[in-house]
Formats: structure tokens, C-alpha cells, sequence
């Protein structure tokens, strides 16, 4: 049974949950109502009139290519870096559950990227692959492969999905290591007796186990991928070149704060928020369940 | 055949050793209970067999094969653990099919082993279920079917009842009793409980300290125990155990000053050798003659009562008497020279007599 303490009165509780509230109003619903107006207007270049103009940004916006690209742009990117960030995270955390020397330091080890600011990330990824000062970059160039993703706009890719990926893998990480460590070891004794081995073993045994995880990782890396990865796409290429590495979030900044086209940028904004929305709901509804059972 | 055969095994975790050395054989279809108190090394046995640790030193031969290096899987062997264990994503029937289908038995085949072994545990109606929907006497029953289905050549049993409540504990003891009697596997079955060890083993083992210190039948174990630990961990309430000095050409025991005569029977041993002598608290006798205990607690236990009696300088003694027996403040008892055992008190060994 679940344990509530209640406040007397209703000011009391008002009080205690008014700081929440205010930080959420002021940084939060303030700025969304903002950009909801602003995606309905249109202003001149000068910024002196200000027209309302309905839907007509968000026309504007889907029969876009540039955008439809983006957004197609910012799907692969999505799914590459989860992909990426739960498979590589997965590996570690199963062999970093295994019982052998040295554990504790090569956990924390493991766990150390996630406190890199990400435009730190971005740069150590920059050094490493610099296509003439990079030890990666450099070294590709001198057994023959044509590396400089300054240039080409799939190694860009490539490079921000990795670089965001490896962001993420420590987090992944450690709710891996954690769910592995909840499953009770003899279940796992129990298969080994019963004749399981392997990878057999993982895949019908730990795997369903791990699932409640899964699915959880699932949603954070989504929304990780496509919301919280600026600071890393930006600082190693700007989304460029050209608009290869330009995805929804990166487009937003571009297009209203670079480019001041604040009416787009809103409406875009409002796509995010819509997006993010559904994935909270999706994560909420669904998964909130699925943990409890 | 022998069903198991261990050999010189030893077990340390570190500088620590948990295992000193077990010798055992197993014969086919024998139930072995090996019991001791917790920390005497007996799961580490028991996981050593499984294959789930690796031995330090010695050999394990199942059905005379070394399987010391092999993995678990490789061992042919089946283990009911003591939370279960069960897959808690599979049904009650997957949980039983698991270890068949890894095998690569036709699903026919499955089905009609598995359909044998649930109707056996009665658990045909519950095979669609997941296990947290089982109450724990039901899991019980799983974990025992996943173990049977497989038609393993050794049963391995970690204290499987220690999880159920008391009256849920006695059934499944006579369940396990009957269906071990019933398809006569070769057992290892490890507890704590000496009632379950008692009513299970074809023979106990007696664990202390990681050494095995008696092997014998549950009746041999109880009437003659091998050293003082058996003597008081066997039994309950335990035995009396009083330092004494042998006397009179090993026919007597002073205790306290008062010699107890040992019957018939004589003890090769020098007068004033110091000695434990033994009695069971339901052999000491109530005796007007006898020597005086003050009593210190009764406990009632229905049909009988326990009474704890101690002296001042710290000796105590337990008796357990009809209920309803007349009692005042002290008891006077003597001890019966039948139901005497006699242990050397530096070693601690059982001493016999020698004629």
C-alpha cells in the first residue's frame, strides 16, 4: 500500500509545491506559450511588424524538403545512435558483470564519459579524427582511405553518431549493469544445470529478464538522440557540411537564431514539443506498467 | 556403480578454506543428506557437484565418469534450489520443457514428459501460469518437476524447503521422500533441519567446519554419535553433554562427585581420564535416589514438557518428562547405564567400550 502524508488546509501545500511550479511556469510553460504564439505569426525582416498568419508556417515547414529531409536525417540519426549506444553498452555491462579481477575500476572507468560536457565529447572526437592532426583521421589518410568528414557529408554523419552514441553509453551502462545484477544468480545456475549455454543462455534466459530495461533505455536514448545531442552535433561540424548533420534540433537553432526566421523556428520548435510529448506519454502509459509487473 | 564418487575434494575461497577434504560414495539410487550447521561448508559441496564452483583439489566421478572440469550443462544433473529458481518469464510448462528442449527432443516428446511429470506433482492445472502466480508449495513443486522431466543421473537438492511455512514444509518432505523412493535417483539433498535429514537420508553426512565428521544411517548417527558436535547438534532438544573422570577400571564416570555406573560395560582407558559423558534428554530418569537439580524453566510442549535444570557452578541438564509429572523445585535423576555415551574430552571422540 502505497503511504501518503497529508497537509492540513490548502495553502500549506500550495506553498510547499509553489518553487516547482514557478520553475516549471517560467521555464518551461512560458517559453512553450511563446512559441506557440510566435509559430502562428510571421515578422518582417527588420523585426518591426509582426503579422498573425495561423498555420501557415507549419505549411510552410512540411512542404519544405530541406525539413522532410531533416527529418528523415534526424530518424536515421536517431536510431543509429541507439542502436549503437544500447548495443555497445549491452556488451560491456555483460562482460563487466562477469566475476574477475579488476572490476570495480574498469566499472568506473565505463561509467566516466557520461561526465564529459558533450561539446567536450565533440571535441576529443574532433582531435581524434581530424582528417591531418587526428590520430584516427590522420592514420586513415595514410593507409589510403579519402577520410575527412569536413567534407564528406556521410563520414560527418558518421562521426556525430558515434560521438553522440559514445555520450550515451555510459548511462546505458549502467542501468545494464544494474538489471543484470538484479536477476537472481541462481536462475542463471539453473540454466546452466538445465543444460543452457552461451549465448543460448543470454537469449532465453537474461535477455527476457533484462527487458523491463530494454524498453526503458529505449525511450531515453530516443529522446537523448533527437533532443539532447546539440552541444555534440554542433560543435563537431555545425551540422555541415552542407546539411548533412543538420537534424530538427540543430535546424531550430539554425533557423531561428542564426538565420532569424523566428516564425519557422517556432512552429519547428512546436514539432519538437509535440514529439517529445508523445514519446514522454508513450514512455509513461506503456513502460510505467510494464516496470511495475 | 556407484551413482557419485568424490574423491579428496577441497574447496578454498582464498585463504580461506571451506571444503578440508570430503571422500564419499554415493551408491546408485541412494539418498545422501548431508546436514551441518551454516558456514560448514556443505552448499560449497553441493555447488562443487553442480559444477557451479570449481574444486580446489580432488575428483568427482558421476556414474564412474570424471566430470570434475566440466561445465554443468555437461554433467547431467538436476538441481532444486532453495528460492526456486524458477524462470519467472516462462509458464509452469516452459519452466519444465526449458532443459528438455535445449536437448533437442521432439516437441511430442516433451509434451508427453512433461504431461507425466506435472500429473505426478499434480500440477496439470496449473501449467499455463507464470510462476509469480504460484503460491510457494506449488513453486516447490515446479522446481521439482524442471528436475525430474530431465531424468537426470544425480538429484541435487539446496535446503528446497526452507522457504515454506512449517505445516507446508512436513508435506512436501514425505512428497520428496516418495518420488526420490519412486524413481530412485541417486540424491544429494543439503539442510540444515535435522528432522528433514533425519526422515530423508538413506545415510546422513554430518558436516562440521568444513570436515565431514560422520557417515551413517540416520539410526546409527542418532544412537551413536561419532564426536560431542554430532552428539549436540542431532537431536532436539540436544544431548546432554557433563565432563566427568573415568573411574573404578573404566566402569564408572564421577561426575561432580558422584560416580554413575557405566552398566556391564568397561573403558579401556586410565582411571581419572578425563571423559564427556552423554545422555539424551529423554533418558534421563526421574529418581528419588537420585542426585538434586534445581529447576530452572518448563517449557510445555503438549505431550511432553521439557525442564531445564541447572547448578550454580554452571552445569545444566535438560530432561523431557510426560506432561503432567510431578516437579518441585529440584528434580532428583539418576542416569540409566544403557543410555549412557561416553567421549574423550580432548578430542571429543566416542569412546566404546570394550567389553
Amino acid at each position: 500500500m502505497e503511504r501518503r502524508t497529508l497537509f492540513p488546509g490548502r495553502l500549506l501545500p500550495a506553498l510547499l509545491i509553489l518553487p516547482q511550479l514557478a520553475l516549471t511556469v517560467v521555464f518551461f510553460l512560458w517559453p512553450a506559450l511563446q512559441a506557440i504564439k510566435s509559430s502562428l505569426e510571421r515578422e518582417d525582416a527588420f523585426g518591426t511588424s509582426t503579422e498573425f498568419v495561423g498555420l501557415e508556417n507549419f505549411a510552410d515547414l512540411f512542404s519544405d524538403p530541406l525539413y522532410v529531409a531533416a527529418i528523415g536525417r534526424t530518424a536515421l540519426f536517431c536510431v543509429c545512435v541507439t542502436a549503437l549506444a544500447m548495443g555497445v553498452a549491452l556488451l560491456l555491462a555483460v562482460l563487466a558483470d562477469t566475476e574477475i579481477r579488476g572490476r570495480a575500476f574498469y566499472r568506473t572507468m565505463l561509467i566516466w564519459p557520461y561526465a564529459v560536457a558533450p561539446a567536450m565529447a565533440a571535441v576529443l572526437w574532433v582531435l581524434m579524427v581530424h582528417p591531418q592532426i587526428g590520430l584516427v583521421g590522420a592514420w586513415l589518410n595514410r593507409i589510403g582511405v579519402a577520410w575527412d568528414y569536413k567534407l564528406d557529408g556521410t563520414q560527418a554523419m558518421a562521426l556525430v553518431i558515434v560521438a553522440a552514441a559514445w555520450k550515451q553509453v555510459s548511462y546505458n551502462f549502467i542501468f545494464f549493469l544494474a538489471g543484470l545484477q538484479a536477476i537472481p544468480k541462481t536462475i542463471v545456475e539453473a540454466a546452466r544445470i538445465d543444460g543452457s549455454r552461451g549465448f543460448h543462455r543470454f537469449r532465453t534466459i537474461v535477455l527476457p529478464l533484462l527487458m523491463p530495461t530494454v524498453y526503458f533505455l529505449l525511450v531515453v536514448d530516443l529522446v537523448y538522440a533527437a533532443f539532447d545531442t546539440f552541444a555534440t552535433v554542433y560543435a563537431v561540424n555545425g551540422g555541415g557540411p552542407g546539411q548533412s548533420t543538420q537534424t530538427l534540433v540543430l535546424k531550430v537553432y539554425l533557423d531561428g537564431v542564426v538565420n532569424a526566421n523566428i516564425g519557422s523556428s517556432s512552429a519547428q520548435s512546436v514539432v519538437l514539443m509535440a514529439g517529445v510529448i508523445v514519446l514522454c506519454a508513450v514512455q509513461f502509459r506503456y513502460l510505467g506498467r510494464k516496470a511495475v509487473t | 556403480m556407484a551413482g557419485l564418487r568424490l574423491e579428496g575434494l577441497r574447496k578454498s575461497f582464498g585463504a580461506n578454506e571451506i571444503l578440508k577434504g570430503v571422500d564419499l560414495a554415493l551408491a546408485d539410487g541412494e539418498m545422501l543428506v548431508i546436514v551441518g550447521a551454516s558456514g560448514c561448508g556443505k552448499s560449497t559441496l553441493l555447488r562443487l557437484v553442480a559444477g557451479l564452483e570449481s574444486p580446489t583439489a580432488g575428483r568427482i566421478l558421476i556414474d564412474d565418469q570424471d566430470v570434475t572440469g566440466r561445465d554443468p550443462s555437461a554433467r547431467d544433473i538436476a538441481m532444486v534450489f532453495q528460492n526456486y529458481a524458477l524462470y519467472p518469464h516462462m509458464s509452469v510448462f516452459d519452466n519444465m520443457a526449458y532443459g528438455l528442449k535445449i536437448r533437442g527432443l521432439p516437441k511430442s516428446e516433451i509434451r508427453a514428459k512433461v504431461d507425466a511429470a506435472s500429473s505426478l506433482l499434480g500440477l496439470d492445472a496449473l501449467l499455463d501460469r507464470k510462476p509469480r502466480q504460484l503460491s510457494g508449495g506449488q513453486r516447490q513443486r515446479v522446481a521439482m518437476g524442471r528436475a525430474i522431466v530431465r531424468d537426470p543421473k544425480l538429484f541435487l537438492f539446496d535446503e528446497p524447503l526452507s522457504n515454506l511455512d512449517a505445516k507446508l514444509r512436513v508435506q512436501m518432505r514425505g512428497e520428496i521422500r516418495r518420488l526420490q523412493r519412486r524413481l530412485r535417483v541417486t540424491s544429494l539433498y543439503v539442510t540444515h533441519d535435522q528432522v528433514e535429514a533425519m526422515t530423508l537420508g538413506d545415510r546422513l553426512l554430518v558436516m562440521h567446519q568444513g570436515v565431514p565428521v560422520q557417515l551413517a544411517t540416520p539410526t546409527e548417527v542418532f544412537e551413536r554419535p561419532a564426536d560431542t558436535y554430532v552428539a549436540g547438534f542431532i537431536g532436539s532438544p540436544a544431548m546432554n553433554l557433563l565432563p566427568g573422570i573415568l573411574g573404578r577400571n573404566g566402569t564408572v564416570v564421577a561426575v561432580e562427585g558422584t560416580e554413575i555406573p557405566l552398566g556391564n560395560r568397561r573403558f579401556a582407558r586410565p582411571d581419572g581420564h578425563p571423559v564427556t559423558l552423554g545422555i539424551r534428554p529423554e533418558h534421563v530418569a526421574l529418581d528419588p535416589a537420585g542426585t538434586s537439580w534445581p529447576v530452572e524453566v518448563v517449557e510445555l510442549l503438549g505431550s511432553e514438557m521439557l525442564v531445564h535444570a541447572g547448578r550454580a557452578d554452571g552445569a545444566s541438564l535438560t530432561l523431557r518428562l510426560p506432561n503432567g509429572a510431578a516437579l518441585s523445585d529440584t528434580v532428583r535423576v539418576s542416569f540409566p547405564a544403557g543410555q549412557l555415551h561416553l567421549f574423550d574430552r580432548a578430542t571429543g571422540l566416542r569412546l566404546e567400550a570394550v567389553a
